[in-house]
């Protein structure tokens, strides 16, 4: 009997039509709890639904949800390289955030020229990234704290040691705005015009992300370490028996899971803004547990958990032009994420009931002609 | 496909104007007649309703529809930890959907304007407390912080027993040290042998200092505990804790901002000597009537006492002892007899 961390995390895999079932129910029962939101606060939903389904397919929207997916994407990779052996790294927020004002304060400085130094920059994200994650791993294997508990507090130090770096050493003041210095001209990731109808570029960073999620699925599906890890994530104690250190996976999870989050932060670094300031965008460590939880882990699922995201909070802005306050975008997301728990959830337990009556049918099968002799 | 984004786009933006008009009935007025002025505001995060910032730039919009009849006007407001390319988004999708002018509140946009404004330079921009983003379209509504510190500063060394002075920044960002600046001139102008305790609460890029009450209460006990008399406050949210502070040791406090003696919390009210107000609602104001007159003027525009874009509040009744000296101060500076530096 699976466990409702398994079946949530997506590691007992629903087959044939049932696996297109779950997800239609989700956007289902979204779209009607969205509708009675909308309704209740005055508003006509099939209007909001229009206006959104209007500007998402717009070549420059496209592009935006595109470039803002990026970043939510390897988010969420991030996360769920942990959820993949049971670890909850709650911390990709600040491995991020702390990783683009160390990388962002060495761009600056130009020490290498050109190409050069964007491979400093993004190579420094992900070293910065992997270490602050590996303090929660080694917390975990020598003093047995929770992840849970050091990540959230590790991001909480991270805030700290962002604007203390940002004050003393690596702060440059534009008007009223104290930032990094910016990125030079020649270490920017240059955009890709993919898409037809619009000046607006995607982001370089797109080909890191769709290498990053193949990398996922080979090294999960295709490797000694990601068979050790998903075993491990599956059942300890059988982990042990078949001679996995268990400590060692745990470090090496959360190393790999921090170099990841690092990565997190460079398509605006390097693709956008060229600099960390206050405008830098937060709380993406978050977004991208929601997303993984979405995507159930899964390298397309969450690909297009990341775009759903990105669409909404895009969308924003065409909705209050309608007068509809921005918050039902949260109110969206939210349901979504809690739509796609509960229709697995109901389309599992639909599977188990089925799964029985199949059984007890055919065991009752066979014993009817003996019934009928007697 | 060029052809089609644009008539995609145009049949977005006949939506968002068909609904542009839900504020106010009869949106029919088009042309160059200037009540057909359709007015973007892009608010900083929080929006209408934080009774603060915003809101002070939302007063002057209503302020502007109310006396010079505007009829379309819309708000949109930021999402917290948004990124960069959203704020640059939310002023495209504005000046796209044909609204000029477009008021961005609050420095963050900075980046945002300077990116927008010359893809659009037919539409009009400005934007609220900074200096760095300019152009032929762009209009930057400045404030003389210091003039108005320099006013609350010579108040608090008038009234001031000990002859010990404090003040308490919120972040130690440029934008505060004019206040900070200001006062002490006008401190030491009264008073030039007064002592002046000074303390900020965090360092940018650390903003929370404008959002720590007890931090701020703590820091200004220190100061009441070391003979302060006088406390006065530029750090946002966190000056309720000055104002508590201020009630347990008997002091007085000064506000800033908006008047404080009618804003904070009733039961400190009785403490706050004056206020520094800030008039980012004149500021917008004057902005969209200007704008109407054809009178605008790109480039800087420093909004200070004689203008009334900064100035000190007499609720109260607390100065009004010392008023006609205030008066006479504020003249000066007007004039130019006295002048305050920014820093």
């Amino acid at each position: 009997m699976s466990s409702f961390l398994d079946r949530v995390f997506g590691r007992v895999k629903l087959g044939g039509w049932l696996a297109v079932a779950a997800p239609l129910i989700a956007v289902v029962f979204a779209v009607l709890i969205t509708s009675a939101v909308l309704l209740a606060a005055g508003k006509a939903p099939v209007e909001a639904f229009t206006t959104l389904a209007d500007y998402g397919t717009q070549p420059r929207t496209m592009a935006l949800i595109l470039n803002t997916s990026i970043g939510y994407y390897i988010s969420a990779l991030a996360v769920a390289i942990g959820f993949r052996m049971n670890l909850f790294n709650i911390g990709v927020d600040g491995q991020y955030r702390l990783a683009a004002v160390v990388a962002a304060g060495l761009g600056g400085a130009a020490v290498l020229p050109g190409v050069l130094n964007i491979i400093l920059v993004v190579v420094c994200a992900m070293v910065v990234g992997a270490l602050w994650a590996a303090i929660a791993g080694v917390l975990k294997v020598r003093r047995g704290v929770s992840e849970v508990i050091s990540t959230i507090m590790l991001n909480a130090i991270a805030t700290g040691i962002g604007s203390w770096l940002v004050s003393n050493y690596f702060g440059v003041l534009t008007g009223n705005d104290l930032g990094t210095r910016p990125i030079p001209d020649d270490a920017h990731v240059p955009g890709i015009p993919l898409i037809a109808g619009t000046s607006q570029l995607v982001n370089g960073f797109l080909v890191l992300a769709v290498v990053l999620g193949i990398a996922y699925w080979v090294v999960l599906n295709r490797t000694r370490f990601g068979f050790d890890l998903r075993a491990t994530g599956k059942s300890e104690s059988a982990a042990v028996a078949s001679g996995i250190s268990v400590k060692k996976m745990v470090v090496a999870t959360m190393i790999m899971s921090g170099a990841v989050a690092g990565l997190s932060g460079m398509p605006e670094l390097l693709g956008q803004s060229y600099k960390y300031s206050n405008n830098f965008p937060t709380g993406l460590g978050f977004t991208g547990i929601a997303i993984a939880l979405l995507g159930r882990n899964n390298p397309v699922g969450m690909a297009i958990g990341a775009l759903l995201w990105g669409f909404l909070d895009s969308s924003s802005d065409a909705l209050q032009l309608l007068d509809i306050s921005k918050e039902i975008v949260s109110i969206m997301q939210g349901v979504i994420v809690l739509s796609v728990i509960v229709a697995y959830e109901l389309v599992h337990r639909y599977r188990v009931v089925a799964e029985q009556r199949r059984v007890s049918r055919q065991l009752a099968a066979p014993s009817e002609p003996e019934g009928a002799a007697a | 496909m060029r052809s089609i984004a644009v008539l995609m786009t145009g049949a977005v933006l006949a939506a968002a104007t068909a609904c542009g008009g839900v504020h106010s009935p009869g949106a029919t007025v088009q042309g160059d007649h200037p009540r057909a002025l359709r007015i973007g505001l892009a608010y900083d995060i929080g929006g209408r309703g934080d009774k603060s910032f915003n809101d002070a730039a939302a007063d002057g919009l209503d302020d502007a529809r109310r006396s010079l009849g505007l009829l379309q006007v819309q708000e949109v407001a930021a999402q917290p930890g948004e990124p960069e390319s959203a704020k640059v988004n939310r002023l495209r999708l504005m000046a796209q959907a044909g609204y000029s002018p477009i008021i961005a509140v609050g420095y963050a946009y900075s980046d945002a304007v300077k990116e927008v404004a010359p893809k659009f330079p037919g539409t009009k921009f400005a934007i609220v407390d900074d200096s760095v983003a300019s152009g032929p379209n762009v209009t930057n509504l400045l404030f003389a912080e210091e003039q108005g510190s320099f006013l609350v500063g010579a108040a608090a060394a008038m009234k001031s027993k000990t002859g010990d002075i404090g003040f308490v920044g919120g972040v130690e960002s440029p934008l505060i040290k004019k206040f900070e600046a200001g006062y002490t001139q006008g401190v030491k102008y009264v008073n030039p042998r007064a002592k002046i305790e000074i303390a900020y609460l965090t360092k940018p890029p650390d903003l929370t200092g404008f959002d720590n009450a007890p931090k701020a209460q703590d820091a200004a006990q220190k100061m009441f505990a070391a003979g302060a008399d006088v406390v006065y406050q530029a750090a946002g949210a966190s000056g309720a804790g000055v104002f508590k502070a201020a009630k347990s040791a008997k002091g007085w406090a000064i506000g800033v901002d908006s008047d404080q003696a009618r804003t904070a919390d009733p039961s400190v009210r009785g403490l706050i000597l004056t206020s520094m107000v800030k008039r980012v609602d004149v500021a917008v104001y004057d902005y969209i009537a200007n704008l109407m007159d054809g009178t605008v003027k790109s480039g800087r525009a420093v909004y200070d006492l004689k203008l009334g874009g900064v100035d000190y509040s007499t609720t109260g009744g607390h100065i009004d002892d010392i008023q006609p000296r205030l008066e006479q101060l504020k003249q000066e500076i007007i004039i130019g007899k006295i002048r305050v530096s920014a820093g």
